[in-house]
């Protein structure tokens, strides 16, 4: 199968390649980063506030099945339509240090672009920590699920 | 790939990923750990040996208390973290795509 969304994290470096390409021209891919509902829509979140230039900030926040919100901000250092946005990511009340991450767009032609971002941590155990966050809550889920079919069983 | 293999095994065992789980969260005694389940200590205490042994637990004494905390970094299958996080992206792009495939029709 092919790997449209490819990610690379070289052993000891502090630092994530996320490199994907699309079916879509640049300028509509860029598109999906400016327009808040569009945001909103693909990141699966709520967007508090989105100020797409320099010195700007945005704020996303999300709710997991258990109702519990999480926000996410952080500040636009650069931002050139179809070219790059760099700006920093922090996950708020987490104990994870802010990130910085540069983002990049290009045309590969008529109809396909791609995206090429790089996250860059504070030390190799934070990048390392952040990476295991969807495995540890891909096991929490499979515990939440066989607390559910345990439950069920007890009701039974 | 002794290591690998031995990875793959402890995390087939639901108890076991639940153990990760909950030692993922937060460093726990084994004490700790058995109180969240039905199982017999004894029980428990297996599948933290298990853990250990493949390098997913690492112990911590702390005064006469042993702490167990979820240590991934000296697995050489880093590949195996990666490809949830990979999904994850993966799954957000694809919806990117979706989005605005539709988005032109109109």
């Amino acid at each position: 199968m092919e790997r449209k969304t490819q990610v690379h994290a070289e052993d000891g470096k502090q630092e994530i390649f996320i490199t994907r390409e699309f079916d879509l021209p640049l300028d509509v891919l860029f598109k999906a980063y400016m327009e808040p509902e569009i945001v909103e829509q693909w990141m699966g979140t709520k967007v508090l506030k989105l100020e797409n230039h320099p010195h700007g900030s945005y704020q996303f926040e999300t709710t997991d099945p258990k109702g519990n919100k999480h926000r996410f901000n952080g500040t636009i250092h650069e931002f050139v339509p179809e070219v790059k946005i760099t700006r920093t990511f922090e996950m708020e009340n987490s104990g994870f240090p802010v990130q910085l991450e540069f983002l990049e767009f290009a045309s590969i032609s008529e109809g396909k672009s791609q995206l090429r971002m790089q996250m860059v941590f504070k030390s190799v155990a934070d990048r390392d920590r952040m990476l295991q966050l969807p495995f540890a809550q891909g096991i929490s889920m499979a515990h939440d699920r066989l607390q559910e079919a345990v439950q069920k069983l007890h009701n039974q | 790939m002794e290591l690998r293999r031995d990875v793959f095994q402890a995390i087939a065992d639901p108890t076991r990923r639940a153990i990760i789980a909950l030692v993922a969260a937060n460093a726990m005694t084994p004490g700790a750990i058995a109180g969240n389940f039905d199982s017999s200590r004894q029980t428990i205490s297996k599948h933290i040996q298990i853990l250990t042994e493949c390098e997913l637990l690492r112990q911590d004494q702390q005064g006469r208390e042993i702490y167990y905390h979820f240590n991934p970094s000296k697995l050489k299958t880093i590949a195996d973290f990666i490809e949830p996080f990979r999904e994850l992206w993966d799954d957000r792009f694809n919806k990117l795509e979706a989005i605005m495939k539709n988005q032109r029709k109109f």
